[in-house]
């Protein structure tokens, strides 16, 4: 075994629930993940493996960490997994707990270590499968077991009350009619042609996000409907915590809203984690092979609506800009090229990242690990310094985010390290520069002459 | 059925307001909602700045309102929606408000015959249930989604009982969500509750519930059935009795049972959506036999026919014999019946409704920005700007089509076999 010294951290989540767990109930759970719902992938992966570690530089723990092979995929798999296959005796609650750290802290199932795989092997399944033990048996990080307990009740990873999501769409609409002629923010509107579908950090804290799609969507003069029943949220933290069941739940929610008010597709607002479990994990494991509603980016949409002329860009952004690229869109769907175009359409100094697309470097919180909260910050600072080295090298002084966790990760880095970088959404993006049509002003924009830009 | 033989099935064709007319007095016009009949046409209208309105007809429906929304037509042909004014919330039916006020309303729910309207409320930080102006005595920390009983007369919501402080999984832990029935919550509590119904006799109510991260059971009138399953989605209740019929997951996949017992031999890769038929004999449920692969199995057996993108919820025919739905293969929409997918498809389909002796079946689609009516499989000649779904008269033999052409609404009594 190696040796693997870490900072300690106090979690509720994982302290007291690993207190007392029955070896008999650790090892029925680990029994029914991995001989019950594991397949002939899991056999083939642990098989294939010859542990030649060209996984290891693929990691951004790893390289975050002066490369401590402890850190190295192939490393985390063997302390986690190959354990418990190899396991002799039954499992107590400390072993759980260690198990635990390692797959919910010190992977983000970024999926950049099978590129580097020979043999391709989704090292990322792996760790997910020791999430999911972990999770079955209550040991996962008590702000994710938060999210996935208000994800149960209210299908939101917010705990969003039914009344309080209705009245903030309207109350929005109110406000986006002070720029917007007649703006709307449609509820219930049946047979458009997007279902928008946002963030709840967008309905609680971070309402202009949801305001600038609004925007958006107005001036581009789309035909859109948001639903005013549960599976209006796009996240997933079930998926995170391995919460299957509930990830699964919240999935069909979400697609029912889209068959009921029939719309042809779905709209997902900035954020990598929803968009893979909406496109991926939760759609297969209810037995979709894709999306039974085409399921569109914010990041696809706002490339269609540049490309297509639906917006016109009147000014660019003058100050050095890179970009980050979120994981669950560059490396499940490839559209980090849509976002460059985007990003070139409205910035003058687009200074690129290295490495770059799909070879980019995981900003640390993603895989849920940004909505850990304060107790694991360290190691958001501390594994992402691999991405703090890539975005120092760029000089730039923007760096466009389109996703909440990269979002809030990079911005709290840029503090903890003195980067003095301000993050974007590409909401924000295109909003800073977009025109509104003077025919679609409200009257004291006309008067001002803004136009909103 | 009696009260459609009321209609107006002789005038073939009414011409019932000028709607782009309205938008030349309106800045502002939404999305329209029309009766069952035909005979009325509404939508909110923005008279002025934060000044809305229903307007049906043309005419202008009561006064002006801070907001409108939830506008509907109840099956009575009544107009319904929740209205803000002076900072309160109400319900406003055919123009006269509920004398109660309240911070929130929402999940507007009716009968069948339109006699119950309900909402959720929320009203000094504690939230209940208001069915036709009374709202509940009882109110809890937090309400969700609303059912209504097939009588009218008892309303059921998904409630927190307790507070539980963000970020307190021990408290969660404790279990704090139920079921409340008029008012009083289930002496049990769960982890987790979805997918409320009712039984035919008004009497029970059912809901899927989760006991622990892999126990999944139904709780039928808080009592939980003596069997849990790794898996489970929202039960139904078999007209004409009790028996409450959901889709368990078991170690060799997905089937159904009835009352805890496994009810279907076969298994499969996923179940849900389970209908029953009217007589109670039959059930119909969304099946994948195979991951990615999709089908309606009635009473275990699947259809031969299966399609990859998605199949909806079955709908059986009024005499219980046939069971229709809207299926999806490679991003198109069309219908299957007994198995059949009519060969024409479509950018979208609405469901599929049956003709009251059971031999038709009729459904809007929409292809190319219009919209037509689709008769067992035969699209219409002529297309809409804007239509909604088909009703057939009572003996069958005529379809009300409601539409809007030229910016105009009308209704249309038509032969089916003109169409």
């Amino acid at each position: 075994m190696f040796k693997v010294e870490r900072k300690p951290v106090a979690d509720l989540g994982m302290d007291d629930t690993a207190k007392g767990l029955a070896p008999e109930r650790i090892e029925k759970v680990m029994r029914w993940v991995l001989e019950r719902e594991s397949d002939a992938r899991l056999r083939t992966y642990v098989e294939t493996c010859i542990h030649c570690g060209l996984c290891s530089e693929a990691c951004h723990y790893y390289l975050s960490y002066k490369r401590d092979p402890s850190y190295a995929p192939v490393s985390k798999v063997r302390q986690t997994l190959w354990d418990i296959l190899g396991r002799k005796h039954p499992a107590d609650g400390e072993t759980v707990k260690k198990y635990a750290r390692i797959a919910f802290a010190e992977c983000n199932l970024c999926r950049r270590c099978s590129m580097y795989c020979p043999f391709g092997i989704d090292i990322a399944y792996l760790l997910a499968l020791v999430r999911r033990i972990c999770g079955l048996l209550n040991v996962a990080p008590q702000y994710l077991q938060d999210n996935t307990n208000s994800h149960i009740h209210t299908f939101t990873q917010s705990w969003v009350g039914q009344d309080d999501y209705v009245d903030t769409l309207q109350f929005l609409e109110e406000e986006l009619r002070m720029d917007i002629l007649n703006a709307r923010i449609p509820l219930d509107k049946t047979g458009a042609e997007y279902m928008y579908t946002p963030h709840s950090h967008e309905v609680t804290f971070k309402t202009h996000l949801l305001a600038n799609m609004a925007r958006i969507l107005n001036v581009a003069g789309i035909d859109w409907t948001m639903p005013s029943t549960d599976g209006w949220e796009n996240t997933n933290q079930a998926m995170h915590a391995g919460y299957y069941e509930t990830m699964g739940m919240i999935e069909r929610k979400h697609f029912e809203a889209a068959f009921r008010l029939k719309v042809r597709r779905i709209l997902a607002g900035e954020c990598g984690h929803a968009f893979r479990a909406a496109v991926y994990d939760g759609t297969r494991w209810l037995g979709w092979k894709t999306p039974p509603v085409p399921y569109v980016s914010a990041i696809q949409f706002f490339y269609e609506l540049v490309r297509d002329g639906r917006i016109r860009i009147a000014r660019k952004i003058q100050e050095p800009v890179t970009v980050q690229d979120p994981c669950s869109f560059v490396r499940n769907r490839g559209l980090g090229e849509m976002l460059r175009y985007i990003i070139r359409a409205t910035c003058e100094d687009f200074r690129e990242v290295t490495p770059k697309l799909e070879h980019n470097y995981c900003c640390c919180a993603g895989g849920g690990v940004i909505n850990y909260g304060p107790p694991w910050k360290f190691i958001r600072m501390e594994g992402g310094r691999i991405k703090v080295r890539q975005f120092r090298e760029t000089g730039a002084k923007i760096v466009i985010a389109p996703c909440h966790s990269c979002h809030k990760t990079i911005e709290e880095m840029s503090d903890f390290y003195k980067l003095g970088l301000h993050v974007l959404f590409a909401n924000e993006l295109i909003v800073k520069t977009m025109e509104v049509p003077e025919a679609m002003r409200a009257v004291q924009q006309k008067n001002e002459g803004t136009g909103g830009v | 059925m009696t009260e459609k033989n009321h209609w107006d099935w002789d005038t073939a064709e009414k011409m019932v307001s000028d709607v782009r007319e309205w938008r030349d007095r309106f800045p502002v016009v939404q999305e329209f909602v029309v009766s069952n009949d035909g005979e009325k046409v509404a939508a909110v209208v923005e008279q002025e700045k934060q000044k809305v309105a229903p307007c049906v007809n043309g005419k202008i429906w009561g006064e002006a309102y801070e907001r409108v929304w939830s506008l509907k037509f109840l099956p009575d042909h009544r107009l319904a929606c929740a209205v803000l004014r002076d900072y309160e919330w109400t319900v406003v039916v055919d123009g006269t408000p509920w004398e109660e006020t309240y911070d929130f309303v929402w999940n507007m729910t009716f009968s069948a015959d339109g006699e119950g309207i309900a909402v959720n409320i929320k009203k000094d930080n504690g939230f209940g249930v208001a069915l036709n102006g009374n709202t509940w005595e009882h109110r809890f920390v937090e309400t969700r989604d609303l059912v209504m009983s097939p009588n009218g007369r008892s309303t059921a919501t998904r409630v927190k009982t307790k507070r539980i402080a963000t970020l307190d999984i021990a408290g969660f832990a404790e279990k704090a969500l139920t079921v409340a029935v008029d008012g009083k919550a289930w002496d049990s509590h769960f982890l987790g509750i979805w997918g409320m119904t009712f039984s035919s006799d008004s009497a029970s109510i059912a809901a899927g519930v989760k006991l622990d991260h892999l126990d999944f059971s139904v709780a039928v009138d808080g009592n939980i059935w003596g069997t849990s399953f790794p898996g489970i989605w929202e039960p139904v209740f078999r007209p004409g009795n009790r028996d409450a019929v959901a889709p368990v997951k078991t170690g060799k996949g997905w089937t159904l049972a009835i009352n805890g017992r496994l009810l279907w031999e076969k298994r499969f890769s996923q179940v849900w959506g389970q209908r029953c038929s009217p007589d109670g004999q039959h059930i119909a449920a969304v099946v994948a036999p195979e991951f990615g692969v999709w089908t309606i199995a009635v009473d275990g057996l699947p259809w031969e026919m299966t399609f990859g993108d998605a199949v909806l919820f079955p709908a059986f025919s009024p005499d219980s014999g046939r069971v229709a739905a809207v299926v999806k293969d490679k991003d198109r929409y069309t219908i299957a019946v007994d198995g059949i997918p009519w060969k024409e498809n479509f950018d979208m389909i609405w469901d599929p409704v049956f003709s009251p002796d059971s031999r038709r079946v009729a459904a809007k689609a929409r292809k190319n920005g219009r919209h037509m009516v689709v008769v067992d499989g035969r699209a219409g000649q002529r297309t809409f700007e804007e239509m909604w779904e088909p009703v057939f008269s009572p003996d069958g033999a005529k379809m009300l089509m409601r539409y809007i052409e030229d910016g105009k609404f009308y209704r249309k009594v038509v032969k089916v076999e003109e169409i």
